[in-house]
């Protein structure tokens, strides 16, 4: 890996088996692991090119127990990563050697559901497709959708602030959480947010959704779930260059129209999906859109025909709707399937995230080809069509001595080429491990001081999931410090008090 | 009052930092449509944030559209509606409130202030579309956060700090905020004569229904007449068309109207303006989980409070001179909290304007704003919020 860690503390690591101890006092059973083989299955999350088997992992049950181990390393000034289901695609669960893992698994229960207010309070082990399961059956759902929505966790989405297919019109999932209940790293327990919908004071839960598990461990969380659309349906549209595609989605928004999902698939893509699903996606065109519309019938009805008559106007050479329910999915099974079908032509692939405005698309995905040859690597090319945010697939093989190194030297450079057309370095993924030391591509060193300053407000012991998101650990008395430009004014000519 | 109009990053910072140094107070200003909001504070300096005004870039079809915050709210909305898109959180207006003329509000003041009208509960506040802000914090130094795209997770989501900071934080010189398609047609569906029970009933089971209401509002029977409960309707015409024959039916038992133009427009610009909300008296703006309305309204009516409802509910404005504890617990009992928006005759001298939060919570959040402002140039006691746990660097 060529990504540096912060360097492991001996002294902790030599305490190991007297930590364990503690924690035992705390979580008892078989709530503290210890044993190096009961180790390994948490050495990574989704980011697998990077492993370290955690110091230790605790398994609390109730947020008395995740207060008073995190007040305990906190006395201790030992460092806590938490862990939901271990599906980052950053590295932001990454372990660290001398780092106790805080898995949130046991927190698996949907606490309650109240359909007149619409609102579901879960624990932040419960996945994101079971919330949707616990309120389905009265005709609701919770709207933001990852794809890995089987497996990840409500507590890993509002780190990472997650999205999915829908969330053009439907949000992510910052705009879907209305309160989290967080353990700070000194073991103090506050609620931000709740039934209300904006806080009395500062807005605290829109920080600590997207937080990266720098800010606290969320053991809590009140989200909204919505009705479910009558009906949806489905275009699915071919197109003979990305340019026109591109065009195509610019002048469905440009209509008025916010569809429920609007993606995009480059060639290889395309190939790649229907080789493994078989469901008919046209293999003579360079782009292909899905584009979904839901809500009354006669929406539906009315807004497929205006994208038809749109996309033919932008050149489309082949559009199908959908007819019912099965075909709808079948449009849509391939691009769900697109990532373990990219995994089936390459022994291995390595998924990018940057968002850039729409329009650059065309220029983009050139660069991104020229970037191709030289270093030598595929790519396949997924795409939040109506959002801007574009999932390259880079294709490589780890066996391949330097290949790993190669991806990811393709990859950031993607990713700086997104930050150069006015985008940014990750659209729904996280910087976690991944991007960290990108982000002084997109910020200033002032505005990194910000954000961390921030952290210091929350965990001035910089204890919690260190070595993430920001590129260098200031500590928070050096970032405290003000510069006052000692009797030197720079503008003499203004109006002084 | 002395006042300072920077109209460049650079001397913002410098004002800024100056006062950072020598220990004044500054109050940040915008179009001045809620400087009557917080009565408290002590002597300080205003920084009038006009001078950072017009439009920097706005490509409808990204729904991306960047202004310096000193722009006026009513320039913003000619220029989005002229693209037939909108500010999805149709802000409300706080001018009149407060004796000033309708439009008054710069964007930054918007922002800073949080405001998001009737579309709060399915469009979302400021908060969900503001997508970057480039501004000078407490410590006198430029810096962003955010970006020019309408998706991002890099970094803190700092623009949500920024909304509802009141500022606290940082002056704000540009804001990026995301907007959307305007709707084609309008309908308001109107019952008569409900009591709050009945009203919040009926509301929530609009909302939770496939009519998807764009806002519901529920506004008491006075002088003039029976309550009115209004659910609105927007979207593509056949598709409104479809759902008011839905909403018609979930509410049989109810009689539905359909409020001619003059009535609508009468309607929803007082719920904009809050123009019924002036009577003389201290507003409060009580903002709680809806289920809970009708407890409130129970609790507080009789006491001879004035009141109206939007956000189905979750907010409610109520004119009130009685004991302001009172609200407060009962905000608190409501899942929420009481904000005391306006109290221009001093009936409620020394009470802070935001309701007080929980001692940790409190503390978190001084540190938050220390972490920004750490000699407390934003701390100027205009909110009655400076307690002793404050620890201002310059504190005197
Ligand atoms: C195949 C695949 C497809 C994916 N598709 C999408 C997609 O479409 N959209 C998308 O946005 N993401 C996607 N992801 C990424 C990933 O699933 C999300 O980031 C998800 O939210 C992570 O949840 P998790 O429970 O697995 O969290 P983890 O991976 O366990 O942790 C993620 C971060 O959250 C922190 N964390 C976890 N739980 C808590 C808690 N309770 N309190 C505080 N911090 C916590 C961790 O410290 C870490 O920083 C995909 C991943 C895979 C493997």
């Amino acid at each position: 890996m060529s990504l540096r860690m912060p360097e492991p503390d001996a002294a902790v690591i030599a305490r190991r088996g007297e930590i364990a101890a503690a924690l035992r006092a705390i979580v008892p059973g078989e709530g503290v692991i210890d044993d190096p083989a009961m180790l390994r299955p948490y050495e990574s999350d989704g980011l697998t090119a990077y492993r370290q088997p955690p110091m230790l992992v605790v398994l609390p049950e109730t947020k008395d127990q995740v207060s008073a181990v995190l007040r305990w390393c906190h006395g201790q000034g030992v460092k806590v990563v938490p862990r939901g289901s271990g599906t980052s695609l950053s590295g932001g669960a990454l372990p660290l050697a001398d780092a106790v893992l805080l898995g949130m698994a046991k927190f698996n229960q949907v606490l309650a559901v109240d359909y007149e207010d619409r609102v579901a309070v879960v624990q932040p082990g419960v996945t994101n497709l079971a919330v949707t399961r616990a309120v389905e059956d009265a005709g609701f759902y919770y709207a933001p959708d990852p794809s890995s929505q089987i497996a990840c966790s409500i507590g890993g989405n509002v780190a990472e602030n997650s999205g999915g297919v829908h969330c053009l019109k439907y949000g992510l999932t910052t705009n879907n959480v209305l309160g989290v209940e967080l353990v700070m790293m000194d073991g103090e327990i506050v609620r931000l947010g709740g039934r209300a919908l904006d806080p009395a004071g500062l807005d605290l839960l829109g920080i600590v959704v997207g937080s990266e598990g720098l800010l606290g461990v969320v053991t809590e969380v009140t989200v909204r779930i919505l009705v479910k659309p009558e009906t949806a349906r489905a275009l699915l549209i071919g197109f003979a260059s990305v340019e026109s595609a591109g065009q195509c989605v610019a002048d469905v928004i440009a209509a008025g129209i916010i569809p429920a999902g609007m993606e995009m698939m480059d060639r290889p893509a395309i190939h790649a999906a229907e080789a493994f699903v078989n469901v008919g996606y046209p293999l003579d065109v360079e782009a292909l859109l899905i584009v979904e519309l839901d809500g009354p019938a006669a929406e539906c009805d009315h807004l497929i025909d205006e994208v038809e008559r749109i996309a033919r106007a932008d050149g489309a050479v082949s559009c199908r709707i959908s007819r019912d329910e099965a075909e709808r999915l079948a449009f849509w099974a391939g691009r769900k399937a697109a990532f373990p079908a990219v995994g089936r032509i390459s022994p291995d692939y390595y998924c990018m995230d940057g968002t850039i405005p729409r329009r650059r698309l065309p220029e983009v995905l050139q660069r991104m080809e020229q970037l191709s040859a030289q270093h030598g690597l595929g790519v396949a090319n997924v795409f939040h069509a109506g959002d801007g945010n574009l999932h390259p697939l880079i294709l490589y093989d780890a066996n391949v001595p330097g290949d790993l190194e190669r991806a990811e030297a393709f990859g950031a450079d993607i990713l700086r080429l997104c930050v150069e057309v006015g985008g940014v370095l990750t659209g729904e993924h996280g910087v976690g491990v991944e991007k960290r030391d990108l982000m002084p591509a997109m910020f200033s060193e002032v505005d990194l001081a910000h954000q961390q300053r921030l952290k210091c407000a929350f965990d001035p012991g910089l204890l919690l999931n260190p070595g993430k998101v920001f590129p260098t650990l200031h500590r928070c008395a050096e970032l405290g410090r003000m510069h006052v430009h000692a009797g030197q004014v720079a503008f003499p000519e203004l109006p002084r008090f | 009052m002395p006042m300072l109009a920077p109209t460049t990053s650079a001397e913002l910072a410098d004002a800024i930092a100056g006062a950072a140094a020598d220990g004044t107070r500054l109050e940040i200003r915008g179009g001045g449509s809620k400087a009557g909001v917080g009565t408290g504070g002590r002597q300080t300096a205003v920084l009038d944030m006009r001078g950072f005004a017009g439009i920097i870039d706005y490509d409808p079809a990204e729904l991306v559209l960047t202004v310096g915050a000193g722009t006026p709210l009513a320039e913003v909305e000619t220029l989005v509606a002229a693209h037939g898109q909108m500010l999805a959180f149709e802000p409300f207006d706080h001018g009149p409130l407060f004796g000033r003329p309708v439009g008054a509000a710069t964007i930054g003041g918007i922002v800073a202030a949080g405001v998001a009208g009737s579309r709060r509960p399915v469009m979302g506040g400021v908060r969900d579309h503001l997508l970057r802000f480039e501004g000078v914090s407490g410590r006198g130094e430029p810096f962003m956060a955010g970006a020019k795209v309408v998706k991002n997770v890099t970094g803190y989501d700092l623009p949500k700090l920024m909304c509802g900071s009141w500022g606290r934080l940082a002056a704000l010189t540009q804001v990026t905020l995301k907007v959307l398609p305007a709707p084609r047609e309008t309908t308001s569906c109107l019952v008569r004569g409900l009591d709050p029970r009945q009203a919040c009933a009926v509301m929530a089971r609009a909302m939770g229904s496939q009519a998807e209401p764009s806002a519901a509002i529920h506004i008491p029977g006075r002088a003039r007449g029976a309550s009115l409960t209004v659910l609105r309707l927007q979207g593509f015409g056949p598709s409104v068309a479809a759902r008011a024959a839905l909403l018609e039916r979930l509410l049989g038992e109810h009689v539905v109207e359909t409020p001619d133009a003059a009535l609508a427009e009468a309607i929803w610009g007082d719920v904009r303006t809050l123009a019924p909300m002036n009577d003389g008296r201290p507003l409060w703006r009580l903002s709680i989980a809806a289920g809970a309305a009708p407890a409130v309204i129970a609790a507080l009516e009789p006491l001879g409070a004035q009141w109206q409802m939007d956000w189905a509910g979750s907010l409610i404005w109520l004119c009130f001179d009685g004991g302001g504890e009172l609200v407060r617990r009962t905000a608190a009992g409501a899942g929420g909290h009481a904000m005391l928006v306006r109290d221009d005759r001093g009936v409620y001298a020394g009470m802070p304007t935001f309701q007080p939060q929980a001692a940790v919570l409190a503390a978190l959040e001084t540190r938050v704003r220390r972490a920004f402002d750490p000699a407390g140039v934003f701390e100027t006691g205009r909110f009655s919020d400076l307690a002793p746990h404050l620890d201002l660097a310059h504190a005197d």
